[in-house]
């Protein structure tokens, strides 16, 4: 009965979702991670991907970039990028993807940038096959 | 004594001087409620933050080893002050009283004998710096053709701010803005936010918990504290928008009101004085009869 916990995803702009869920997966910087009830105390930052709320219904977030905090229960993500999986274009995923992939081909970017490019074209590949 | 045809003209030019503000407040009133909302829904996100920032810094053991952007450079003398107005006047003492605060400060960073840095945002604030402090001023934004200010207005200057930093331009800097309290107070607020200041009370120490970090600290650090930047001025610039149509609200408000007062007063005016050369004309034609 109890397993459940809260999740936030808020915007600079708006409250994204407030709801209970009983797991939830992140793309954290150095992995997906799955969080459940009573998970360490946690601060983390993410890399674009999916967020994947399991509760009385899956719900998908594509995000680019944000801030992860758990803790007492509350899992709060701050983020300024997120949207609803359904709800996305998948033509305006596309144009991202090779924004990203133009900025990849170019040499003065850093190895950490490259990481995070690599996985914004993975995803957007996984979301539109 | 004016003529009765010069009042007609001024009843006339103040009201629809009258109509101007009545619709120039009506239209801020429509905006102030989205912008209110935007300020609202806008808080969570930045108080959160400042949170976590918070719980990061606790965990800190370390103070020299931490990120310059928390802890400071160190020293004390140049400061950087981050002064944000609106792009348009019309809105009461909005722009003055941010104006105002900030050249208090200013007096007392040069009496101090510590360099002045300035950065402007939005036109009229502007104006009304440059004429005693134009030559601190060292970078001016306006977002005037910008019909709402995003995230990304604030990233803009939040990345400005990072650069002069790594650069060693500042020490400090220091945030002016209108904090929306309600519609008709508005707080001129002045905000340290490098390094950042730790505004909330210490007694939280006891439900400190030890988090887990991944990766460690200093690189989430790294991450998060020029975000938290552009968050406060996101932050700032919600309120700022807020606090103006607040602030244009009430002062369009008054206007109509005395508007309202002048046309009243001119009125009696014109009726006593149509009255007058009634009368006169009056008493001319009868002394003109008794003559006869």
């Amino acid at each position: 009965m109890s397993e459940k916990f809260t999740v936030e995803i808020i915007s600079p702009d708006r409250l994204i979702i407030k709801s209970e869920a009983t797991e939830v997966t992140i793309p954290s910087y150095e992995g997906q991670m799955g969080i459940l009830k009573d998970h360490i105390p946690l601060i983390t930052f993410l890399r674009p991907g999916l967020i994947i709320i399991y509760g009385n219904e899956k719900k998908s977030y594509y995000v680019e970039e944000g801030t992860v905090e758990f803790s007492n229960n509350n899992l709060l993500i701050l983020t300024s990028k997120a949207k609803v999986l359904e709800n996305i274009d998948k033509k305006s995923l596309e144009e991202i993807k090779d924004l990203a992939k133009k900025k990849l081909n170019e040499s003065e970017i850093s190895d950490k940038e490259k990481y995070l490019l690599s996985y914004k074209i993975e995803t957007i590949n996984e979301i539109n096959q | 004594m004016p003529s009765l045809d010069d009042l007609k003209k001024r009843i006339k030019s103040v009201k629809s001087t009258q109509k101007i503000t009545k619709a120039m407040k009506m239209v801020a009133a429509a905006k102030l409620r989205k912008a209110q909302e935007n300020a609202e829904k806008g808080r969570p996100y930045s108080q959160k933050m400042q949170n976590i920032i918070l719980n990061l810094t606790k965990s800190i053991n370390d103070p020299s080893n931490a990120p310059k952007l928390l802890v400071g450079t160190g020293e004390d003398k140049i400061y950087l002050c981050v002064v944000l107005t609106a792009d348009r006047g019309l809105c009461g003492g909005f722009n003055s009283n941010i104006c105002k605060l900030a050249k208090i400060n200013f007096k007392k960073i040069l009496k101090d004998g510590k360099t002045l840095k300035i950065i402007t945002v939005g036109s009229k604030g502007l104006d009304q710096i440059k004429r005693e402090y134009g030559k601190y001023i060292v970078k001016k934004f306006s977002f005037k053709e910008k019909k709402q200010i995003t995230f990304n207005e604030a990233e803009i200057i939040g990345k400005e701010i990072i650069n002069l930093f790594q650069q060693n331009e500042f020490d400090k800097c220091i945030l002016f803005y209108n904090n929306f309290k309600n519609v008709i107070t508005q707080i001129p607020q002045a905000q340290q936010i490098i390094p950042t200041e730790n505004s909330s009370t210490e007694d939280k120490s006891d439900d400190s918990l030890s988090y887990e970090f991944e990766p460690d600290e200093d690189e989430i650090l790294e991450d998060l504290l020029p975000k938290n930047l552009s968050t406060q001025i996101f932050k700032a610039f919600l309120e700022n928008a807020a606090s103006e149509q607040g602030s244009r609200m009430t002062a369009m408000d008054n206007a109509t009101r005395n508007a309202g007062d002048l046309v009243d007063k001119l009125t009696i005016n014109y009726n006593r004085s149509r009255q007058a050369s009634i009368t006169k004309e009056l008493i001319e034609i009868i002394s003109g009869a008794e003559s006869l």
